[in-house]
């Protein structure tokens, strides 16, 4: 049993995460236990239902919230505080500043780190954001954008420090289906040509084995790991298919029938 | 060319389109209620027809007029704006820190928030007597006053404004590694603009009040009065005329700045933003 293979260097890793909260009512724990390690390249995405705290891991390598016990360790240091090596993309439509334009909401991270000159800020910026195709509006207000094009900006703008990693929180769950299957699509191409790491959170099954390489299913109250598959082999192509439906049903079963999840714990 | 008066359907369609414009235009609406209210107080006034009590808008103006030409009437005004800027731009200061300490630590926030519903309600003219035992008669207790009527609007509007800046851009300027002063001046004041631009507003009014009610009580102190001393001056010899013309000129005063320079700082900044309609 010792005599594993030598794991490759994890790029985000995490050591019996516990997670808790202060509430009137006392202090509630929000996430048990966990740990998962994310390769170079791999996209890990937590999936549970509300109340597993999946969303509180991903705060806390953020560095937003401090562990109540266990470590985060990112590349191999312990994660202390947030920073713009891990570029974080919310849920909300508001994560854009209103009072930048498209350009100068990319150009922020970079101009804060301050490392680069004004000519190659200006010209990342423009790649990034001829990455999710967005140089039409490059000069407009947020309040001006769609839904999807916001969530593209700030995509962008997490790309554009070539950030470590990529943490993202539901990025998607505020769209309509439809931008939401194509900004999918777009994350994976993405993924495909650039390589980042990708740490993933949504409540969706079949999101979830779209864009991961791999899955940790969490349960709720507090998030406990259940388990974690692998479905790196589940592609763009792979949207509607039997095969990835069949997968999601395996999924829902082992996140919410009882008899499913006991029998996993008892081999665990 | 002479379409326009041969052709009645374009001369018509024009003349739509320029009531339409007229209509549409917040600087045509505005004139037009100026002029509404000016037309009822002249009315009012002409019909009451007691001139020293109440005189009209014509008789105001032409007051004005020669208040402006031969009293030095614009001068007196300076007077009184150069202290009330002068207020205005120390007591910003000051709750910017205040406020700005305020978020980053509880305690200076329990500080805050008692003392602004201490001091909040406390009119700034009721400071004026120990003021004036404090610093004397001059400017000096005029500042006091005028800080104090601005301090607590001020800060009470900007630290609401900070605490309702959206969790989301506080997780992204934190996520940048934001701290600090860097992090209230980067994040928290542009987001909580709109709140800030509403209290630097109340500010002003308030502040204008009180100058003009300090200068009634003891303008005689600088040897300039400033306009509420003008006021005061001319009531004691019941020309109630130019005592309405200094009225008007603080009411212009106050119209200019909230129609055309907070109008302008709004509309190259909260709603250019679509963060205010």
């Amino acid at each position: 049993m010792l005599a594993r293979e030598p794991l490759p260097p994890a790029v985000i890793e995490t050591d019996r995460l516990t997670l808790e909260y202060g509430t009137d009512a006392g202090v509630v724990r929000a996430v048990e236990d966990v740990s998962f390690r994310v390769g170079e390249g791999e996209r890990l995405v937590l999936l549970g239902p509300s109340g597993c705290g999946k969303s509180s891991i991903l705060k806390s390598v953020a560095g937003f919230v401090k562990p109540a016990s266990g470590v985060i360790r990112v590349r191999g240091t312990e994660v202390k505080s947030p920073g713009p090596d891990r570029m974080v993309v919310f849920q909300e439509f508001d994560q854009l500043l209103p009072w930048k334009t498209v350009r100068q909401n990319v150009e922020f991270p970079l101009r804060i780190v301050g490392k680069l000159s004004r000519s190659e800020i200006r010209e990342r910026t423009e790649t990034a954001l001829r990455k999710v195709s967005l140089e039409r509006v490059i000069d407009s207000y947020p309040h001006t954008l769609s839904g999807g094009m916001k969530q593209r900006a700030a995509i962008a703008r997490a790309l554009v420090t070539d950030a470590d990693v990529l943490l993202m929180d539901e990025p998607f769950a505020a769209l309509d289906a439809l931008t939401r299957t194509q900004l999918q699509t777009e994350l994976l191409d993405l993924a495909q040509e650039l390589g980042f790491t990708l740490l993933f959170v949504t409540h969706s099954i079949d999101e979830a084995i779209l864009i991961g390489t791999k899955l940790h299913l969490l349960s709720p109250h507090p998030g406990r790991t259940i388990t974690s598959l692998d479905t790196d082999d589940f592609g763009r192509g792979d949207i509607g298919s039997a095969r990835l439906e069949s997968m999601s049903r395996e999924v829902h079963d082992l996140l919410f029938a009882p008899s499913a999840r006991k029998d996993i714990l008892e081999h665990v | 060319m002479s379409d326009l008066s041969l052709n009645p359907s374009t001369s018509a369609a024009a003349w739509k389109s320029l009531r339409n414009y007229a209509w549409n235009s917040p600087a045509v609406r505005k004139i037009l209620v100026l002029a509404l209210l000016a037309l009822t107080w002249e009315l009012a006034a002409r019909f009451n027809a007691k001139p020293i009590l109440f005189p009209s808008f014509v008789e105001t103006m032409t007051a004005l007029w020669q208040a402006i030409t031969t009293e030095n009437l614009l001068q007196a005004s300076w007077v009184s704006m150069s202290v009330l800027l002068k207020g205005y731009a120390i007591a910003l200061a000051l709750a910017l820190v205040l406020v700005s300490l305020a978020v980053a630590s509880r305690f200076v926030r329990e500080l805050l928030q008692t003392l602004i519903s201490m001091f909040n309600p406390l009119p700034a003219i009721a400071l004026l007597p120990v003021a004036m035992l404090w610093f004397g008669l001059g400017e000096k207790s005029l500042l006091v006053v005028l800080v104090h009527a601005v301090l607590w609007p001020f800060a009470l509007a900007a630290l609401t404004g900070f605490d309702s800046v959206p969790e989301t851009q506080r997780l992204v300027g934190r996520n940048y590694g934001l701290r600090g002063p860097s992090y209230v001046a980067r994040i928290l004041i542009p987001a909580a603009l709109p709140s800030i631009l509403y209290g630097l507003k109340i500010a002003w009014a308030f502040a204008w009040r009180t100058l003009i009610a300090a200068e009634l009580v003891f303008g005689v102190s600088s040897s300039n009065g400033g306009l509420g001393w003008f006021i005061f001056r001319n009531r004691n010899e019941l020309f109630t005329d130019k005592v309405f013309a200094g009225l008007a000129m603080v009411i212009i005063i106050g119209l200019a700045v909230e129609g055309i320079v907070f109008r302008i700082i709004e509309s190259v900044t909260v709603r250019r933003w679509g963060m205010q309609r």
